[in-house]
């Protein structure tokens, strides 16, 4: 891992990787939009906004697994003091806010025709939105500071703290009566949807993926080069 | 005198000398609730309905007031450097700190509620089970916000962004709190709230001296 800490050749690896990962990306968007929106049936309940559910469930994924990665990059940042690690859990975290507000704002759209309202007070939405701003408050606090690597070490604790939180968090919201239906991809045994419609969701799910994964070297590489401007002018404003 | 309870004298002694702090945090809390019934309407079955969560939310809010001056007043004159440096470890620091903050604010706050309970028309079983909850529910308030008012030590505009950390953390008290005076109120069993504040209680205790110390440490490096 500590060969990975050099920013250099994390410039260099990620420089081969990125071409081949946005197309990837692309290729992934492009079939899974044209399966979702075209080829798969509409639902025999929910009619055409099901494919709402093609957007919805990959970034509503998307917001757990950012949060868990944040969580991950910031242990490894606290423990091993590793430099790549802070720059990674700051810079993933504006990418799954927005994956979080795609997943309220899609599910709200999908409310209106479903369910009659365009918001609930349900457990899974509530605990999403408590989420949300889990990830305003990590945001604020990183850039509170005038210096940047104080900043990234307070984040580094509350991920890790909000990490904990939000399993005990789901649990009370889950006390009240839920609304929101049962998840149908992770229960055991077979998925609970057909191929028709499984293909065009794990499409979407590798698109979503694919997407942070590019925006996320992007913005460390970013941030990389605006740690070497800052210590350029620090150095000239003493010389 | 052990550290620890020197610790705990110290900042009792500062906040009696600075009395101001802590009444202000009591008026904040009876004016905030007083504002509801002007807010909603005089009605007391409305009131008494709401009357839980308004005196919960009013709460969560208040105990957040003075949190911001916790580590910020001992990082500003120096202090906190001898508590770093110092021979008591620091997560015993910062759970010392939190209890002197608890005994100042948490205290007062459940002193102040059954006031309130009856401004808002809440029912005698409530109001018991309102004075239980907050025992055991203000103490996990003070240290989940121990560890953002560690965490915003020196940072810019210390007072908004603590808010932002603290209250999504906070959900978990708050819907067992007011949980469990709800449950009082219609008769069913208050225990299971009791036992998750409990829990909860028994968690934060262990874990936020831990995270705030961490925090601390960044901060005076």
């Amino acid at each position: 891992m500590h060969r990975f800490a050099n920013p250099n050749r994390f410039l260099r690896l990620t420089a081969r990787i990125l071409p081949w990962c946005a197309l990837a990306t692309a290729a992934a968007f492009i079939a899974g939009l044209y399966l979702a929106l075209g080829v798969s049936p509409p639902d025999y309940q929910q009619g055409e906004s099901v494919r709402i559910m093609y957007v919805h469930v990959p970034a509503a994924w998307m917001a757990l697994s950012v949060y868990s990665f944040m969580a991950a990059a910031s242990a490894v940042a606290l423990i091993w003091k590793h430099p790549l690690a802070d720059f990674a859990a700051k810079a993933a975290a504006p990418i799954g806010a927005g994956f979080t507000l795609i997943a309220l704002v899609t599910g709200a759209l999908w409310g209106q025709p479903s369910w009659g309202t365009w918001w609930v007070w349900d457990a899974r939405l509530t605990s999403v939105l408590v989420l949300f701003f889990l990830y305003l408050g990590y945001i604020a606090l990183v850039n509170a500071f005038d210096d940047p690597i104080r900043g990234a070490k307070a984040g580094a604790v509350l991920a890790l703290v909000g990490f904990v939180n939000i399993p005990i968090i789901k649990f009370s919201v889950d006390w009240w009566n839920t609304l929101h239906q049962p998840a149908s991809i992770t229960r055991i045994g077979a998925p609970a949807i057909h191929s028709s419609m499984l293909t065009p969701l794990v499409l979407m799910a590798l698109a979503f993926a694919g997407y942070f994964v590019c925006v996320l070297i992007l913005r460390v590489r970013n941030e990389i080069a605006g740690r070497k401007i800052r210590a350029l002018r620090l150095v000239q404003a003493q010389g | 005198m052990s550290r620890f309870t020197l610790i705990v004298a110290r900042d009792l002694r500062l906040a009696l000398r600075r009395g101001a702090d802590s009444t202000m945090v009591v008026t904040f809390f009876i004016l905030i609730a007083v504002l509801f019934p002007l807010g909603v309407g005089p009605d007391t079955a409305i009131l008494a309905r709401i009357s839980p969560g308004v005196i919960w939310v009013t709460a969560l809010l208040a105990s957040m007031l003075s949190l911001e001056r916790l580590f910020q007043a001992d990082f500003e004159d120096g202090s906190l450097d001898l508590l770093v440096l110092g021979s008591l470890p620091l997560e015993a620091v910062v759970l010392a700190k939190s209890l002197a903050h608890w005994l100042t604010t948490g205290m007062l706050l459940i002193v102040a509620a059954p006031v309130l309970a009856l401004l808002l028309n809440m029912s005698a079983e409530g109001l018991i089970a309102l004075v239980l909850a907050m025992l055991l529910g203000t103490p996990s308030l003070t240290l989940i916000g121990a560890v953002g008012a560690a965490l915003t030590v020196g940072a810019r505009r210390g007072g908004a962004l603590l808010s932002l950390l603290v209250l999504p953390l906070y959900v978990p008290v708050l819907i067992f709190g007011v949980g469990a005076v709800d449950a009082a109120i219609s008769g069913m069993a208050v225990r299971p709230h009791f036992l998750i504040l409990g829990a909860l209680l028994a968690g934060t205790l262990v874990l936020t001296p831990l995270a705030g110390a961490a925090a601390l440490r960044q901060a005076v490096q």
